[in-house]
């Protein structure tokens, strides 16, 4: 097993690391940032100096060499529009992304799993069709979509909500935070249900599934045959063995949340990682580009890693070998 | 549905919005803005965003105005001594915000400071390469040396806010030396200028706090030499989607916004909101590529742009106020020049070019294209207000007089690599005059490529007259402000009547600001929060 | 989708009756015909675009920009229609979405066959060879997979930059994988079959037997992914182009012709972008109506 865990992360360092040398020839081969950022009235002596300084005149090998050389010392390299570190830059916008995922996550729990035992209990009734047709919707419509329908009914038509931005924010614990004060929290409903829904989705069709497995099962019938109460085999028995699968398929699914984050940023202004990526690909910031990546391909094989060892620990049964990545 | 349930807690939450409508502190002004500055560092990006932010913490010897005319700064006298020497008089009590006194030192230390930044990408040595010499009569008297006649130092140096020598950790005395200064001691990095520790000037402010990607925050400079500003504290968020920089103002979040979108200003000012808006130093224009033939966005062998009688028809098909009205909706100005009157060197009597579709197919024809041509018009499509569909607009109407056009439209990024590349036969772009005179968009877009003289670096359509070039170096090298006027405007006169260059329209720049509140616009299109007033 | 291949092409003597019993339990569900009826209208509409839209967005000639931004139903110089409205560069809204609608189906018609093609192979392949070749060919899928494809697409957009030949690659490159894992995992099954081992007993070639006996018995979850995989593809495009990565302004899908009114969304210019919403909406809420009673269909396991 330990063994067969080791092996597995191997193969993913060395995915990183391929991962790595692609993204960086790829963006390192585009364009040059330096026509973006310089003033247009600077010179062209101004320019040649400037592209020196940021190494973009050496050739493209020399830069990879270059950039591996400070990577291995924890160094990626410094952002050409801020002149700060990269990853401090990204790091920087953690917090917001972070704590929007995390509350997206949480409702996506607190209203997928109850709506999901619902349409399991009862399948064939109109609410458990209603509640079906909706997570069909959340899976197939684009995340962008639903953002800008929000958008537009919320804050256009009944101008309840902020339409974007990232309203006020308070510190905690060292970070900065929107949770903790009205005009904060006001900016984030809305972003973070357009996060949550397709995870709601997902958590919906779990749990009805897990449900509907249960139920059949034959201790379940056992159980109320016994004279067991129908809400206590509900509580009890279905909600234990439903939130197994639907806390670490959340926990996989917590990498995409923060991947796809990119577009809810974008829709609400939030000022993210994700946001930050589109930024800086507009604008050419390799090093942070770069950077982005190696963090979220990093977060991706952790998170990988640590669904494999739980499911090991849970579910002896699991052959690992044969776990799909979903 | 699980919109259902998530619409209830909607519902529940927007209660209690009426509730907690938060009253704004009366002497806080709040300011939503299109683009972030990218450090507090005021010698770190030669940008707008952040030259305006600058402005607020650091002061520059020589200020520009509203209109792009200098006022006294931290000099209050600047005068040519001969053609290569300026004596600058500088002015006396003033105090950086710790309470340390300004010097001639810390003139000398910001000079020799600029070439230093580590990784700038658009540096200022721009704005400090002519000086060759500097030094101090007196800690109020600085005479400057420049390697050949400098008839704009004056503008340049109102480009860049002056630091303090002493807390850049620069020694007692610092000598200027060309490229090497001695007494600089550690040049400081950019980074370390966004903490208010490190931020400090002489200006109407003083750093709080600068939060990437949420909030700026100023506090009032109690040492400021100037009129005490009205604002006790001046908070800026970077709002960068339109509509919610709009949404922002509208619910009172901000003041001040910048740039509010074309199609919503009717809406704000219908609200009761003050919409400012002034015309900018901003010219968009259409280059045409005379370089070669073939090239590159034109079927066949030929360059039909090489003639000037197609250059002028492309000019007069383009229905300047239909783009105005339409598109811009009032906030462009159709355009005659590279630069509004009554800017340095522009000729005020000149017209915006008329629109004459039937000249122009008279003019394709007398040219050899009655049939017209097919062309490419390239165009970045989120860099300038409306570029995108301005340039939709041209190729209808180009396409009008029979010159086929396709729109080429890329993100900025993209485009610039294109453009430089000469991949574009023609295209839509924008030039600002950051020194608000003729020679900047004379020099960078129709002189002769030319990089020693540092001449034509933006004439990516390969025009070239050695008539304009002549009278443009000749009044880059006159210090006299009447003859250098002249020499300009007769430059400029001759590129127009060749149409080297078609000029589309001048940008207005727009603010809308909460009732109550006036800003005089800008044509250097900064926001400074300093300057906005109470109506009463 | 029209263009799918016919489930059951090898065996033609015994396929008429299990095809027509699909087809009949198909027929079943009237919202699965209604879904199949939009698509049909849908995909027609596309392909005979430049013969029914009122005006073709593209050629500018036809086009005025005294006529942008106005509001469904007015009427423009020349006396037609504009029953969606137009665009801020004066295009006639309806049309515009017609083209974006084609632009969008090409798209992610020609990105699904293309990543179809390409994944049946890789898993027919890693299937039938097993040992070394299944596993690099796996783990390659496995690491793909396990990256969210909106991200994988941004990235290889970002350094291939703009175009629809670029999309449709990016489009390809996230989506080959689900094929070549839903392939492997049923052509495992079938290999085991008796008539596998007698085609191979026969000296059959490896081409042969993987691509004449093996493919067609795979077909079937092939194609309930497939059709939901196409719904996937136009979303995907959407967001790409609404993020500013995908197709060129200038020959636009429905994605980006949200993004496009998506700044004018507040100003209360909503038909700009919510009516390229609604027709995003029906195609991808028609062909999951489809795949979804496809999957019924074609599924034993799941027949109730």
């Amino acid at each position: 097993m330990v063994a067969y865990l080791l092996r597995r992360l191997g193969q993913s360092l060395l995915a990183v690391i391929a991962m790595a040398v692609l993204v960086f020839i790829g963006v390192y081969a585009i364009g040059n940032p330096v026509d973006i950022l310089i003033n247009p009235e600077a010179t062209e002596r101004q320019r040649l100096e400037v592209m020196e300084r940021m190494g973009l005149d050496r050739p493209l090998w020399e830069q990879f060499w270059v950039y591996f050389g400070n990577l291995l010392q924890g160094d990626f390299g410094r952002s050409f529009v801020y002149g700060e570190s990269a990853m401090s830059v990204i790091l920087q916008r953690l917090p917001a992304t972070m704590e929007l995922a995390l509350f997206a996550l949480v409702l996506a729990i607190v209203f997928g799993v109850p709506l999901g035992v619902i349409a399991g209990l009862k399948p064939d009734t109109f609410t458990g069709r209603g509640i079906m047709a909706g997570s069909i919707l959340g899976f197939s419509l684009p995340n962008f979509w639903q953002g800008l329908m929000m958008i537009l009914i919320f804050a256009v038509f009944l101008g309840w909500l902020p339409a974007g931005g990232r309203g006020q924010t308070t510190e905690f614990l060292g970070m900065r935070v929107s949770f903790l004060n009205w005009d904060g929290l006001k900016h984030m409903i809305l972003p973070a249900i357009n996060l949550a829904l397709f995870k709601m989705a997902l958590v919906i069709r779990l749990a009805r599934a897990g449900t509907r497995e249960v139920m059949m099962q034959d201790y379940i019938k056992f159980a109320r045959a016994k004279g067991l109460s129908y809400r206590r085999v509900v509580l009890v028995h279905v909600l234990k063995n439903i939130m197994i699968p639907v806390v670490t398929i959340l926990g996989l699914e917590l990498g995409s949340m923060i991947a796809f984050a990119v577009v809810t940023e974008t829709v609400f202004a939030w000022p993210g990682m994700g946001k930050l990526l589109i930024d800086s690909i507009n604008r050419l910031d390799r090093p942070v580009i770069v950077a982005y990546l190696m963090l979220i391909v990093f977060l991706f094989v952790l998170i990988n890693f640590l669904v494999d060892l739980l499911y090991s620990v849970l579910d002896p049964r699991v052959r690992l070998a044969q776990r799909g990545a979903q | 549905m699980p919109n259902t349930s998530s619409r209830a807690l909607l519902m529940s939450a927007s209660a209690a919005l009426a509730l907690a409508a938060g009253a704004v502190g009366a002497d806080t002004l709040r300011i939503g803005l299109a683009s972030e500055p990218t450090s507090v560092d005021p010698h770190y990006h030669n940008l707008g965003p952040n030259n305006a932010l600058a402005r607020h913490i650091f002061t520059p010897l020589i200020v520009q105005d509203a209109n792009q005319l200098l006022e006294p700064g931290l000099a209050t006298e600047w005068e040519a001594i001969d053609d290569t020497t300026w004596r600058l008089t500088l002015r006396e009590g003033v105090t950086f915000s710790n309470g340390d006194p300004f010097t001639a030192r810390d003139v000398i230390y910001t000079i020799c400071r600029i070439p230093l930044v580590p990784d700038a990408p658009s540096p200022f040595t721009l704005y400090t390469r002519a000086i060759a010499g500097l030094e101090a009569e007196n800690d109020y008297t600085l005479i400057v040396t420049t390697d050949g006649p400098a008839p704009l130092l004056p503008n340049q140096l109102s480009t860049f806010g002056i630091v303090s020598a002493s807390v850049s950790g620069a020694e007692d005395e610092v000598v200027f030396g060309g490229d090497e200064c001695t007494g600089v001691g550690d040049a400081p990095a950019s980074a370390e200028f966004n903490s208010p520790d490190f931020a400090i000037g002489t200006g109407p402010y003083t750093l709080g706090a600068y939060i990437r990607g949420e909030e700026l925050r100023l506090s009032r400079n109690e040492n400021f030499f100037g009129d005490a500003p009205v604002w006790d504290e001046i908070v800026m968020r970077p709002l960068t989607n339109s509509g919610a920089r709009v949404a922002a103002l509208l619910a009172g979040d901000v003041h001040m916004i910048e740039n509010p979108p074309t199609q919503d200003i009717a809406r704000i000012e219908g609200d009761g909101f003050t919409i400012s808006s002034g015309l900018s130093n901003r010219v968009i224009y259409i280059a045409l590529d005379q370089g070669d033939a073939p090239t590159p966005g034109i079927d066949g062998d030929i360059n039909p742009l090489q003639d000037a009688r197609v250059r002028e028809a492309l000019a007069l098909s383009i229905d300047r106020e239909a783009i105005r009205d339409r598109l811009m909706l009032g906030l462009s100005e159709p355009a005659g020049e590279l630069l509004p009157a009554p800017m340095f060197g522009t000729n005020p009597d000149r017209p915006a070019i008329p629109y004459n579709p039937d000249r122009a197919r008279e003019l394709l024809a007398e040219a050899g294209y009655d049939d017209g041509f097919s062309i490419v018009l390239g165009t970045p499509n989120d860099r300038y207000i409306n570029d995108g569909p301005i340039s939709q607009a041209v190729a209808q109407m180009w396409t009008q007089v029979g010159v086929r056009t396709e729109v080429d439209a890329k993100t900025f990024s993209a485009f610039i690599a294109d453009r430089n590349g000469f991949n574009f036969s023609a295209f839509l772009a924008g030039w600002g005059a950051g020194t608000g005179e003729m020679s900047s968009p004379l020099g960078a877009l129709v002189a002769t490529r030319d990089p020693d003289r540092s001449l034509g670096g933006t004439n990516l359509a390969r025009h070239s007259n050695t008539e304009i070039d002549d009278l443009l170096v000749e009044a880059l090298q006159t210090v006299d402000d009447g003859e250098r006027e002249r020499l300009l405007r007769e430059a400029s006169t001759i590129a127009m009547d060749t149409f080297a260059i078609v000029p589309i329209h001048y940008e207005l720049t727009t603010w809308a600001l909460a009732p109550g509140l006036e800003y005089e616009a800008r044509a250097d299109q900064y926001t400074l929060g300093a300057a906005v007033l109470r109506a009463d | 989708m029209t263009d799918i291949p016919n489930p059951t092409p090898a065996k033609k003597a015994k396929a008429i009756s299990p095809l027509r019993a699909a087809m009949l339990d198909f027929a079943a569900s009237p919202l699965a015909m209604i879904g199949l009826f939009v698509m049909v209208v849908m995909a027609l509409s596309a392909i005979f675009a430049p013969w029914i839209t009122p005006q073709n967005p593209y050629d500018l000639s036809q086009l005025s920009i005294m006529d942008n931004n106005m509001p469904p139903g007015s009427e423009s110089f020349g006396g037609m229609t504009y029953w969606l409205g137009t665009d801020p560069q004066g295009r006639d809204m309806l049309s515009a979405i017609i083209y974006g609608l084609r632009m969008s189906l090409m798209v992610a018609v020609t990105a699904t066959l293309c990543a179809l093609a390409i994944g049946m192979a890789m898993g027919i392949t890693a299937a039938y060879f097993g040992g070394r070749v299944d596993t690099l060919i796996m783990r390659v899928v496995d690491l793909q997979l396990s990256f969210p494809a909106i991200l994988v697409a941004l990235i290889l957009l970002a350094i291939l930059g703009k175009g629809v030949d670029k999309v449709i690659i990016a489009l390809v490159i996230v989506q080959w994988a689900y094929y070549a894992r839903t392939v492997r995992g049923s052509a495992l099954v079938e290999r085991q079959r008796d008539y596998i081992a007698a085609a191979r007993g026969l000296g059959l070639g490896h081409a042969r037997v993987m691509f004449r006996h093996l493919l067609p018995n795979t077909l079937p979850p092939l194609i309930v992914v497939a059709t939901v995989q196409i719904a996937q593809a136009i979303a995907l495009e959407a967001t790409l182009s609404f993020l500013g990565v995908g197709v060129p302004v200038t020959e636009p899908s429905l994605g980006l012709l949200i993004a496009n009114g998506y700044s004018y969304l507040l100003s209360g210019a909503y038909w700009i972008s919510v009516y390229p919403g609604i027709a995003l909406l029906v195609a991808i809420i028609a062909i999951n109506l489809v795949g979804d009673q496809l999957r019924d269909v074609l599924n034993p396991r799941l027949r109730r």
